[in-house]
């Protein structure tokens, strides 16, 4: 069945060709499309190949595993969700920039050597960021043209990395998983960066820019609240998870992602709190949340592989709830600065309830999503005795739940009762259905987990761990519980820092700012050469011109009329310098 | 307007009630530690504290958001810091 119709291509077609569906159909062909490549996924039995011949090379467009098959069932259910949730929105531009985006991101998924990935890489780069530009507002075009750079900056890399690969190797093929011991190893894991080989460090400094690790992650923070409504939801579902899948099949078992995974959970976490942009706190949470994933990666056990294929399944789920409540918010307010939002929830109750959901998944509360995923990952961290990572990880749980547990709903639907400018209603009926569908997933996933367990590339009962043991409930339910505690303590003593207009500044400072200023410096000064250097030439060239016109003016040396025996004897004397040069050449 | 001037979104007398059930919740869940062999399921010794968790949970949120205020004094810039040239 896979033979005809490669996952991926089939949406990227789908969206390609929705510029002549008629208008009244094109919102039903976005939701179908996704479903029915999900119909055709289930259907196409593991081990599934797909190649192809391009000049001398043998490149495998698809090949279907338990890995990449999980993130490409988990990819065409955001896209029909996304589908839904989009629903009211008549933007020709973004809903085909949505389809060829989302069906990029699937077919990277199942790329079997590393042209084709890069093909389809760059591919969710370019369409993509039409979702920020379809903004259409100064500050959206500037911010997608950043965000466009760092992305094809990414592509680049991997291609580098790739030719180098092949000059090495002679191999373009991504390899499964080798096992060593008790831990999984992708085909570019190294144990020092010493030992690494000059394409896996390319390779994973284009995965880190994707997947945002710490210092290369400012375009996440800053597009993707810049983007439309439904644009951000979009976006926040595809291109990092499909680095973190990247990560995964390439470099599980590289120890070195482990500091960085812990430290991608913690940092961000900070910014989250004293953000404004309720957006933009999402998306440092975002980070937070990419931080357990790559964690799980550098683990690299079956069990924390499986946390990370797990949370970004669950994750893709309440990421994307959470930025459609906030969408919703803008959709109806206009806006979603926390400092000018607050009581929203008489108005919007749904909207409320299934943000709440969302944030209560994120949080990771038994019962909800993200509990069942990321208690593996904490488990996985706490098995092999990376304490540090482990307390690092624990923290960044409690910050979580105080940023996007609590802060969000509080200061979007409750905190303070405010007047609008404009008659707030509830949310439209298709945003409501979207969410109302993901809320669902979101418990259902922490009620039942075992379809999504069954869903992951090892098999959980071998593996002798569950998520609903006595310890793993008490301990997480006091994590929380004393988080909430610690806002409420915060808050009544007049501690939380209050919602304020701003803009803090990240990382990007150093080219957004330091990096502008840099070159407005160097461009200052090697004008200034230029001018120097043009005025030395000017005073050069007139004084020559002064000289030559005083040897060849009335009364110079050469400008007087000569005597005839005078240019005889010049003539002769040329002549024999030639005759001599002739005679001795 | 400022933050303080503004009515609370939701009426006093159930932010009360929902505080007291909070407090109320989380001494149960230090008190179920007590109850339970903790040690089975933990792989560190620091863990099995009674209220190891709640205390972590407490101190990491108190620190993280004490720390990120004082943060702003550093990072914080107008809104329109980036817009200008």
């Amino acid at each position: 069945m896979i033979e005809a119709i490669p996952p991926g291509l089939l949406l990227i077609l789908g969206g390609l060709l929705l510029p002549v569906v008629p208008e009244r159909h094109r919102k039903a062909v976005m939701v179908c499309v996704p479903l029915l490549g999900l119909g055709l996924l289930g259907l196409t039995p593991l081990g599934t190949e797909l190649t192809y011949s391009l000049f001398d090379y043998e490149l495998t467009l698809t090949r279907v595993d338990s890995l990449s098959r999980i993130f490409g069932v988990i990819f065409h259910l955001a896209a029909a969700l996304c589908a839904v949730y989009a629903w009211h929105d008549k933007d020709l531009l973004q809903q085909v920039a949505a389809m060829t985006y989302a069906g990029a991101a699937i077919a990277a998924t199942f790329a079997g050597d590393l042209i084709t990935l890069f093909v389809f890489w760059e591919g969710t780069a370019i369409t993509s960021v039409f979702l920020i530009w379809a903004r259409r507002t100064e500050r959206a075009y500037r911010s997608g043209m950043r965000y466009l750079v760092i992305q094809v900056a990414s592509g680049v890399l991997l291609l580098s990395g790739a030719i180098v690969w092949y000059s090495s190797t002679g191999s373009l093929e991504i390899t499964g998983w080798t096992r060593d011991g008790d831990h999984l190893r992708g085909m570019f894991a190294f144990d020092s960066l010493e030992s690494a080989h000059p394409a896996a460090l390319l390779v994973l400094l284009s995965f880190g820019i994707k997947a945002a690790f710490p210092l290369l992650h400012n375009w996440l923070q800053d597009a993707y609240p810049e983007a439309t409504v439904t644009g951000t939801v979009w976006l926040s579902s595809f291109t990092t998870k499909l680095a973190i899948y990247a990560l995964a099949r390439c470099f599980a078992g590289t120890e070195l992602l482990i500091p960085i995974g812990a430290t991608m959970t913690a940092f961000p976490i900070f910014y989250a709190v004293i953000e404004n942009d309720l957006r933009r706190v999402l998306a440092y949470s975002l980070n937070n949340q990419l931080g357990y994933m790559v964690v799980g990666v550098g683990i690299g056990t079956e069990l924390a592989l499986n946390g990370t294929a797990g949370h970004a399944f669950a994750h893709i789920l309440y990421k994307g709830l959470l930025f459609m409540g906030m969408g919703a918010v803008i959709h109806r307010v206009g806006h979603c600065d926390g400092s000018d939002l607050g009581g929203l929830w008489r108005k919007m109750p749904l909207t409320t309830l299934f943000t709440t959901i969302g944030a209560m998944a994120i949080s990771a509360f038994p019962l909800f999503s993200g509990f069942v995923t990321k208690s593996m990952i904490l488990s996985a961290a706490a098995i092999e005795h990376h304490t540090v990572t482990f307390g690092v990880l624990l923290f960044a749980s409690a910050g979580v739940f105080h940023h996007s547990g609590i802060k969000i709903p509080f200061f979007a639907f409750f905190a303070h009762e405010r007047e609008y400018d404009r008659e707030i209603t509830e949310a439209p009926k298709n945003m409501l259905i979207a969410m109302g569908i993901a809320a669902f997933l979101c418990i259902f996933i922490g009620c039942v987990p075992a379809p999504l367990y069954a869903l992951l590339p090892f098999d959980m009962e071998h593996l002798h761990w569950i998520p609903y043991d006595i310890t793993h409930v008490v301990t997480m339910m006091q994590l929380l519980l004393f988080s909430a505690l610690a806002f409420v303590f915060l808050q009544k003593f007049g501690l939380y820092p209050p919602e304020l207009r701003s803009t803090n500044v990240d990382f990007d400072w150093v080219y957004r700012k330091g990096g502008k200023r840099a070159v407005v410096g160097l461009g200052r000064l090697a004008d200034s050469v230029y001018a120097g250097a043009r005025d030395r030439l000017y005073l050069e060239a007139g004084s020559v011109s002064r000289r030559i016109r005083s040897y060849h003016s009335p009364g110079g040396p050469l400008g007087e009329p000569w005597p005839i025996g005078s240019a005889a004897i010049a003539a002769a004397v040329i002549l024999v310098i030639f005759l001599a040069m002739g005679w001795m050449g | 307007m400022s933050h303080e001037d503004l009515p609370p979104s939701v009426d006093p007398k159930i932010t009360r009630i929902i505080v007291w059930a909070l407090f109320v919740v989380c001494t149960a869940f230090v008190a179920a530690d007590l109850f339970y062999d903790k040690a089975a399921h933990t792989h560190y010794d620091f863990e099995n504290l009674v209220g190891f968790h709640a205390a972590y949970g407490f101190l990491s949120c108190v620190g993280l958001v004490l720390a990120a205020a004082q943060m702003r004094k550093l990072v914080m810039r107008s809104e329109d810091y980036y817009d200008r040239d």
